[in-house]
């Protein structure tokens, strides 16, 4: 089975550390992965965007035509990057920042990602793990043992207990949502 | 023990050029080759090895020349702006025999043109790029795996031939990230190294060659050995030498040392060109769209294949005539507005239509758009040979 992700916002955001923090997971799993970005001029202060393809076969063509899942953490990101999600797709938006995407038959989760960053772990420079977390619940690409050992090989010594928190806080909130 | 790691195109050749034993590092950092040098940097002092950040792209690659001639396996990395800058010195280590390994990472050009965009606009100028007659070796990864395999056959090629090997890579290989198993430590991989002189340093002619393989042995600068570099026409002593029959001997010598060898150079991938009617060829990052169109064609019933030259220069003529002998139609993919298909339809000689699915877009092409090419392609066919 092949998984397609595209994680989008605003640079500055992690959200090309959550695609490489994800990827890695998936190898952990034993699942084989390619992770790719884009940015430009723009990228400072501007969209920016990163993919991750899961798949258990070998992904040659590393790039994402037609997110399965969709994460947008700005209303410029949604405009830009939603238009190639259909009815197949999930599109996760951070709802502090998110009013409308582009593909209006997609399933829409809307969970206040960065509002959760700031009330579990003090800073909103948590929400890209909060938003993995709740990708992680809500699509079970990976496993939890290895998604948390993905963050905790990635994150700057001690910011271990603040980073398991935001998963913890990713989880809560996609389960909460699920349940709609 | 081997390790799994998931890691950028660009950091598998710094690893590449570790374990090939390359222990200098000169260059001028530019998007989106920029991780090489960041890596080289990290790594080369952890082995003992040097790294130097220059002014210039023409200064970094005159440390890699001095260094070679110093005795070390050295290693510059670019992009198209800084490619052309070096030309001059890749030149230099053409004529006077300087094993160096040159990494460009394609952006689109031309000038400045879009630095963090993927192209692949400067094939043509990794074979010519340098003026004068000359012969070198250029070779292309597709995968993050692969990155490292070809950066230490490059190096290990350059110190074979002694010749500049161009590591063509673009911005879809450089920056992806995909798994990769490296060994622990790279002791046990080869990494072989340039021919010695077998005479003492009285006898040593620089230039002389005493076996078959037209490449004279190289002794380090600073070993005793004495020996003259010139980029001017010279003899067996390195001293510049005007006679036609000097220039003749010297120009047969450095084509010959390569042309000779062809078989031991080019390497191509064949995937599933057995009984294949549409041949696609497609190198590097344009590769991996290759491979899915090819499937994708061959789901709805269109025998479709794909020929991807490993290396790129010398290019890979008797691969290519022998694809246009099997094929009904031969459908070149790349990342510019057509380069490489003028060597495929050279070497095809009018056997088979050489069709062209062209982009330059910034975008690499989808597998649904090269689909879309193999499709007509094979409509046009129809009823052929």
């Amino acid at each position: 089975m092949k998984q397609n992700f595209r994680f989008s916002g605003t640079g500055g955001q992690g959200l090309i550390t959550a695609g490489i923090i994800l990827a890695e997971a998936a190898l952990l799993d034993g699942k084989l992965a390619v992770q790719s970005q884009s940015y430009g001029p723009e990228a400072r202060g501007g969209s920016s965007k990163a993919e991750v393809i899961i798949s258990d076969e070998p992904i040659r063509f590393g790039r994402v035509t037609h997110p399965d899942t969709l994460l947008v953490m700005s209303q410029e990101a949604a405009d830009k990057f939603s238009g190639d999600c259909d009815g197949s797709s999930l599109i996760i938006t951070d709802s502090l920042f998110v009013e409308e995407v582009r593909a209006k038959d997609a399933r829409r989760v809307d969970l206040p990602i960065t509002h959760t960053a700031r009330e579990a772990c003090g800073k909103p420079l948590f929400a890209n793990i909060v938003a993995l977390g709740a990708v992680v619940e809500l699509t079970k690409c990976v496993t939890p043992e290895a998604l948390e050992r993905a963050v905790l090989d990635r994150v700057p010594k001690g910011t271990e207990d603040a980073n398991k928190k935001a998963l913890a806080a990713g989880y809560e909130l996609a389960k909460k949502a699920g349940g709609k | 023990m081997s390790r799994v790691l998931l890691m950028q195109g660009n950091q598998a050749v710094v690893e590449g050029a570790i374990a090939a034993g390359v222990r200098f590092y000169g260059g001028y950092p530019i998007t989106p080759s920029t991780e090489i040098a960041e890596g080289m940097a990290k790594r080369l002092p952890q082995v003992g090895g040097k790294f130097m950040q220059t002014e210039d792209e023409l200064a970094g690659i005159g440390t890699v020349l001095g260094a070679s001639l110093g005795g070390m396996k050295a290693m510059t990395a670019t992009s198209g702006p800084g490619f052309s800058l070096k030309q001059e010195m890749i030149g230099l280590a053409c004529s006077a025999e300087i094993p160096c390994v040159v990494v460009n990472v394609q952006r689109v050009g031309p000038a400045t043109g879009q630095p963090t965009s993927p192209s692949q606009g400067d094939v043509m100028q990794a074979r010519w790029g340098t003026h004068g007659d000359h012969w070198l070796i250029a070779v292309s990864p597709s995968s993050v795996p692969e990155c490292f395999d070809l950066t230490r056959r490059a190096v290990a090629l350059s110190e074979k031939y002694r010749c500049p090997v161009i590591l063509l890579m673009d911005e879809i290989i450089g920056h992806m990230r995909e798994r990769i198993e490296l060994p622990d430590n790279y002791e046990g991989l080869e990494a072989p190294r340039r021919k010695q002189p077998d005479v003492s340093p009285e006898n040593y002619l620089a230039y002389a060659v005493t076996d078959g393989s037209k490449v004279p042995a190289m002794a380090d600068f600073g070993s005793g050995y004495r020996w003259h570099v010139s980029g001017l026409i010279h003899d067996e002593t390195g001293f510049p030498k005007g006679t036609p029959a000097a220039t003749k001997n010297s120009q047969d010598r450095l084509h010959a040392k390569l042309r000779d060898h062809e078989d031991d150079i080019i390497q191509v991938e064949k995937y599933k060109t057995e009984d294949a009617d549409v041949i696609v060829i497609a190198y590097g990052g344009a590769a991996r769209t290759a491979y899915d169109a090819v499937d994708m064609a061959r789901a709805e019933g269109i025998r479709a294949g794909l020929l991807r030259p490993v290396t790129i220069w010398p290019f890979a003529d008797n691969a290519v005539k022998e694809a246009a002998q099997t094929a009904k139609c031969l459908l070149v993919h790349e990342l510019n507005c057509g380069q490489y298909v003028r060597e495929v339809g050279r070497a095809a000689r009018g056997l088979v239509p050489v069709d062209l699915y062209a982009k330059y877009d910034n975008e690499p092409a989808t597998p649904e758009q090269l689909l879309e090419k193999i499709r007509e392609s094979a409509e046009k066919i129809k009823g052929a040979k």
